[in-house]
């Protein structure tokens, strides 16, 4: 169980300075996600959490400090580099789902494999799987108006798993959903999950950082608190049919607070 | 991303936006039309020019009166009625550089044969002067030197004449009835087709010199030495600018005691190859003109791309920001925009260049001129659509691929 952190953040700092006054967005932040588990971030707008994940999703680069992703630290990757790790590593997830309003779900789903070299009989194929995978095998010619907004987070979802990716970033998945359809969304992620994807989700909601095995909690640039979760809500308890296809029996074990976890403490803490 | 997959997207995001894409296009459209149906009457309207330079004759030079001036009062071009037989007896003794000198009067006359008749022109020349025009005789033969002599009746008509009142008919050894003179058909006329003013020149009738003045043209009773005009030929270019000056110089010592030393209006001499040249350089002028027109129309055509390619890269702002996200390099977007102005600037340009032959046909089929449609100008017009498409798209594709993803996912 030696596998090395898919995740792993040492001293990560961001400043934005407007004119005079310095910003630290994100204040030596260190912490590390092991491989398969399902992570948390929490805190208030203003805390850091949005920073750190453009920051992990390779959108913008680190004023000082080391971000390693499977083990390469990003600030040696060039710019051309870095779109191949958001390709081939990290699937986004969105909290207004980002769907190209003109592209038929199918082709949402498949849209990210256009800036891969699989050949397009394989990528639709491909996404015509995915959609499958998500319960949506007969939505695929629908264009997203015509579809709900739990079925429009599934369709982002199937999009951000079509170059199955390492990590999921989910950035407020269910911010646009009401508690039922969110629910749904979790119990989807935590599908994705038990299937030993590597999930961090960004939320400000309480209730729904519980369903992840471990919550970091920002607040002004800094990691206040990295908690495991002792008993992760199941998402599946509250809502009857539960559509969750992607798990498989061998895969589906315990959640991501058995993978190790590796509390970090919290450097740094200066006030 | 493969080039095929960036013409495929940049192809679904223009038809989605078809109306404003079509429009982007009609920029390009009218530009290459224009440009396509400039060259076409710039070189049919040269290709005309050269033609009827031949058909003129070459290298020929032109004399006929000046002016009749009646007490101040100044009557048309050759009206004065001044130019003799004995004029162009004396060039040709003196203008040794010139191959031929022919003498001509022409009026207008009513011809007919059977029940048919046809009102046409009568031109009294003699042999030289389809040798000075370069004007074959088609079939039959021309006048001898006895039947010029004496005035003979006979006649040599022009293609049109000849289907006017022949039709299909071989006209030669026929008695026509000219004003009321008849007249046997020695020769039919090749056809020389229209002057550059529209002018059938093969309507036309040529009968010896004296017959004419004497049998046909009533005006020259009192004058029966009087001519209309003389035609000289020289044997080159050259040779041309030589004969008009010793032309000048013969007529000038000629009309001298007649005109009391004014010689501006006694007599006119148009070198016709000058007149034909002038007319040509006027036609590449207005060609150059609407050359320069047609590239204002592209540039025009490709500032509208530009326009919408700034717009389009406005509005999907945060498309580009999720291409980026999910693993697009800034050098797939700027490939995937640039593709979209290409495709704009080209699909115009292929539009324009139908429309631009079309309307060339039509100016063919409407001025009489040689139908132009070089295949290199159209594959210029091509060249030149796809770089407008390049030109003026490389800044929006540029400006998009530079954006911020975060911004660009942020952007509402």
């Amino acid at each position: 169980m030696e596998a090395q952190p898919v995740i792993a953040v040492e001293h990560l700092t961001k400043t934005y300075s407007g004119g005079d006054e310095v910003v630290h967005a994100l204040d030596d932040v260190s912490f590390t996600v092991p491989r398969g588990s399902f992570v948390a971030v929490m805190g208030p707008s203003g805390s850091g959490k949005s920073t750190l994940m453009n920051l992990i999703g390779c959108l913008d680069r680190a004023t000082s400090g080391r971000l390693l992703i499977d083990g390469v630290d990003v600030e040696q990757i060039d710019s051309d580099g870095l779109a191949g790790t958001r390709r081939d590593t990290l699937g986004f997830v969105f909290q207004t789902f980002n769907l190209l309003p003109r592209l038929t779900a199918l082709d949402n789903v498949a849209m990210p494999l256009a800036y891969g070299r699989m050949p397009r009989r394989r990528r639709r194929q491909r996404a015509a799987e995915l959609l499958a995978a998500v319960g949506l095998s007969g939505r695929a010619r629908h264009m997203p108006p015509q579809l709900s907004g739990g079925q429009k987070q599934r369709v982002a979802i199937a999009r951000a798993l079509v170059n199955d990716p390492a990590v999921v970033l989910a950035d407020e998945p269910t911010g646009a959903l009401d508690t039922r359809t969110g629910r749904e969304i979790l119990a989807l992620l935590q599908a994705l999950n038990r299937d030993g994807r590597t999930i961090l989700m960004v939320t400000h909601d309480e209730d729904v950082a519980r369903h992840a095995g471990r919550i970091l909690r920002f607040r002004d640039g800094r990691l206040i608190a990295d908690e495991v979760v002792a008993a992760p809500l199941d998402a599946r308890a509250g809502i009857e049919p539960a559509p969750v296809p992607v798990s498989t029996p061998e895969t589906a074990g315990t959640p991501g607070t058995a993978a190790k976890p590796v509390p970090q403490g919290i450097p740094g803490a200066v006030a | 991303m493969s080039f095929i997959e960036a013409t495929r997207m940049a192809l679904a995001a223009l038809t989605a936006n078809w109306l404003r894409s079509a429009l982007t296009m009609l920029g390009m459209v009218i530009g290459v039309a224009a440009v396509i149906a400039t060259f076409a009457i710039g070189v049919g309207a040269q290709e005309t020019i050269g033609r009827i330079m031949t058909s003129l004759g070459s290298n020929i030079i032109v004399v006929w009166p000046g002016n009749s001036n009646l007490g101040g009062a100044r009557g048309p071009s050759g009206s004065s009625g001044r130019l003799s037989e004995r004029d162009a007896t004396a060039l040709r003794d003196e203008v040794s550089e010139a191959l031929v000198v022919a003498p001509s009067v022409a009026g207008n006359v009513q011809v007919v044969y059977g029940n048919l008749n046809w009102s046409t022109r009568v031109n009294g020349v003699e042999d030289d002067f389809f040798v000075a025009r370069d004007w074959e005789i088609d079939t039959g033969r021309s006048f001898t030197e006895a039947e010029e002599r004496r005035g003979a009746k006979v006649a040599i008509i022009g293609r049109t004449v000849a289907e006017q009142l022949f039709g299909e008919d071989d006209p030669i050894g026929s008695v026509i009835r000219i004003q009321k003179m008849p007249a046997e058909v020695i020769g039919v006329m090749k056809s020389k087709g229209q002057t550059m003013f529209g002018q059938d020149q093969d309507d036309v009738i040529f009968v010896p010199l004296d017959t004419a003045r004497q049998r046909l043209l009533g005006r020259f009773k009192s004058r029966p030495d009087q001519i209309d005009s003389i035609t000289l030929k020289a044997n080159s270019a050259e040779a041309l600018d030589e004969v008009e000056k010793s032309a000048r110089a013969v007529l000038d010592r000629r009309f001298a005691q007649q005109t009391a030393g004014d010689l501006s209006e006694a007599y006119n001499l148009r070198n016709l190859t000058q007149l034909v040249e002038a007319q040509t350089s006027a036609a590449r002028t207005l060609s150059r003109l609407l050359g320069v027109v047609a590239t204002i129309a592209l540039v025009v055509g490709g500032i509208g791309i530009m326009n919408i390619m700034l717009v389009s890269v406005t509005e999907r702002t945060r498309e580009i920001g999720l291409r980026m996200a999910v693993g697009a390099r800034r050098r797939d977007i700027r490939l995937q925009f640039l593709i979209e102005a290409m495709v704009l600037a080209l699909v115009g340009g292929t539009i324009g260049i139908l429309i631009g032959a079309a309307t060339s046909v039509t100016l063919a089929r409407m001025t009489g001129w040689p139908l132009v449609i070089a295949p290199d100008v159209i594959g210029l017009a091509f060249a030149f659509s796809a770089g407008v498409g390049v030109f003026f798209g490389w800044y929006p594709a540029t400006k998009a691929a530079r954006l911020d993803p975060i911004e660009a996912l942020r952007y509402e």
